[in-house]
């Protein structure tokens, strides 16, 4: 019963004040959507490192005027180094029917490079992909080796832009989350004082403080969740119509954006948009509401 | 049966004090008050000892200090100095968590009434019950029956704006008394009634009085101390000038 008396308040309370309501909630909203972002981002990189572990690989080009045995010198070289786990042999001809298979869908590309261009190559796996730059070291200036390049290199790149993405979804959620508290504090405010009567007789009375104070963190906490509840909705159209939708070619170098973890972010940023609202409520009465 | 007299022995000595504390509701001992943007106190050096069942009117000028005792037994505010004692609770000494708790203790009312205007007469009593978790069952029980003892029979469902003042006022002690405190404060509860209703109210406090219940009012109005004549505080810059059992306005 007492309950019920909480929620027709908080209702009445958020009705009353519609459109400070709507501007906390899509405040809200956006600061979620961002961290959302910001945390996918977050766990997209983890899981592309550990999808490029395994396949990571130094490669080798060699020059295109190599002799035999100096290639067969490199190759038993690579073989007996430290570092590498397999080495597999790549001759020009292979790397050309890598190269169409790879750009079969412009063959403008393919008819304008000469297949004689392109280099014969090892392509190593090494038993840590970590020691790279030092296998690299060995042979970058050897006879016979036109370049050595790292994959990894590459990924960082990658990771780089990854993680100056998130960087600025966080950011974005910062700002924008501080500006949801600010609107939730001055909410909390406006409701404090039109509520200012029930609130003088429900502490002459003696209703305990908790729940003079339910009401006004109610209302943060719902605010807060429908906010979270949006930004789950924007991130699911985002997966569905942008990352698999229109961009879904630029995305398929890498490994998908999974939809557990996609669906593991309607609890979490549920809890976190509660949690802060309702401290943010809590601590505004603190100053409105003298005991 | 030596359990028996030990029970009935050993808390003797505490029973006194028991006893004493039991007989003085309010105690109020080398009560100072002095508020941070004010030049001087408002309210100095007050003993007051206040019995059960005794109607006590403060009395004396503006500014006087009467308003701030109540709030001091309110525990709205905290004195600076002295102790203060409402029944078994030292409300000097009471934790922020144990105020709701302890005002469940007193009722007040108030010069404005203080009534939420989109209620009933008996809803706004029933809040009064509801907001401290009381079962609605007994709030649908008691909210006639004490509506009915303030001479509100029929009107329960009555808006504030659908009744007189003094109708108003007697929602307001309704809503004051329905918990049955043990303490009811008054500051100048007549103060916006006509001399007629003004004597109603106080007829309705003389019966509340006698189930009992301490009352301490504070009032301007000459005429209801003169006629009641009961103990009269008066106070002056904050201090205790006279306290007279039986007193008149002077
Ligand atoms: N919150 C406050 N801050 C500063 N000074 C205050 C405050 N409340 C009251 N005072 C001062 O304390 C003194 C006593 O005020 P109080 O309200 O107790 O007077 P009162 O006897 O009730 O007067 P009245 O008969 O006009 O109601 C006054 O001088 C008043 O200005
Ligand atoms: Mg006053």
């Amino acid at each position: 019963m007492r309950a019920k008396y909480v929620m027709s308040e908080v209702f009445l309370g958020l009705w009353r004040n519609i459109s400070m309501t709507v501007a906390m909630i899509i405040t809200m909203a956006v600061s979620l959507t961002m961290l959302g972002a910001g945390l996918l981002l977050y766990n997209q990189v983890d899981v592309i490192e550990r999808y490029y572990q395994t396949n990571l690989e130094v490669v080798i080009y060699l020059d295109r005027e190599i002799t035999e045995e100096v290639t067969d010198q490199i190759h038993s070289d690579l073989r007996s180094n430290q570092y590498v786990a397999e080495v597999e042999f790549e001759s020009k001809e292979k790397a050309w029917e890598r190269f169409q298979e790879t750009f079969s869908e412009s063959e403008e590309l393919i008819a304008s490079v000469n297949s004689e261009v392109l280099p014969a190559a090892f392509r190593i796996k090494l038993k840590d992909i970590d020691n790279a730059p030092l296998l690299i070291e060995e042979y970058a200036g050897r006879d016979g080796v036109y370049q050595a390049t790292n994959q990894r290199e590459i990924l960082d790149d990658v990771f780089n832009i990854l993680g100056g993405a998130q960087k600025l979804t966080l950011i974005v959620a910062l700002v924008q989350g501080v500006a949801a508290l600010m609107l939730v504090a001055n909410t909390i405010q406006v409701a404090a004082y039109s509520r200012r009567r029930e609130v003088a007789i429900m502490k002459l009375v003696g209703a305990p403080n908790w729940f003079v104070q339910a009401p006004f963190v109610m209302e943060a906490v719902f605010a807060g969740i429908i906010g979270a509840i949006f930004a789950f909705g924007t991130l699911i159209a985002a997966k569905v119509f942008v990352i698999d939708g229109q961009f879904s070619n630029l995305f398929s170098l890498m490994p998908p954006v999974e939809w557990n973890s996609v669906i593991l972010l309607l609890p979490i940023l549920a809890g976190i948009a509660a949690v802060i609202s309702a401290v943010t409520a809590w601590i505004t009465l603190r100053f409105n509401i003298k005991v | 049966m030596p359990r028996y007299a030990t029970h009935v022995l050993e808390p003797l000595d505490r029973g006194g004090a028991l006893a004493a504390r039991l007989r003085h509701v309010i105690q109020l001992e080398g009560v100072n008050k002095h508020y941070p943007r004010s030049n001087r106190p408002s309210v100095e050096d007050v003993n007051v000892f206040i019995d059960k069942g005794e109607f006590v009117f403060f009395i004396g000028p503006t500014g006087a200090g009467k308003s701030t005792i109540i709030k001091l037994l309110l525990r709205e505010e905290v004195p600076d100095k002295g102790t203060i004692t409402v029944g078994d609770m030292d409300v000097t000494k009471l934790r922020r968590w144990k105020v709701p708790a302890y005002r469940r203790s007193i009722g007040c009312v108030f010069q404005d009434f203080r009534l939420l205007p989109n209620r009933t007469a008996a809803e706004n009593v029933a809040f009064a019950l509801e907001v401290i978790g009381k079962p609605r069952s007994v709030a649908r029980r008691v909210v006639p029956e004490v509506l009915e003892l303030v001479g509100l029979g029929g009107k329960e469902h009555r808006y504030p704006h659908e009744l007189s003042g003094g109708e108003q006022q007697r929602v307001a002690v309704a809503r004051a008394f329905v918990n049955r405190p043990l303490l009811l404060l008054a500051d100048e509860p007549t103060g916006n009634l006509d001399p007629d209703t003004s004597i109603e109210i106080m007829r309705l406090l003389d019966r509340i009085s006698r189930t009992g219940t301490t009352i301490v009012m504070v009032t301007h109005d000459s005429n209801i101390v003169n006629q009641m004549r009961r103990r009269v505080i008066e106070i002056e810059n904050g201090q205790i000038v006279r306290d007279q059992a039986r007193g008149v306005y002077g």
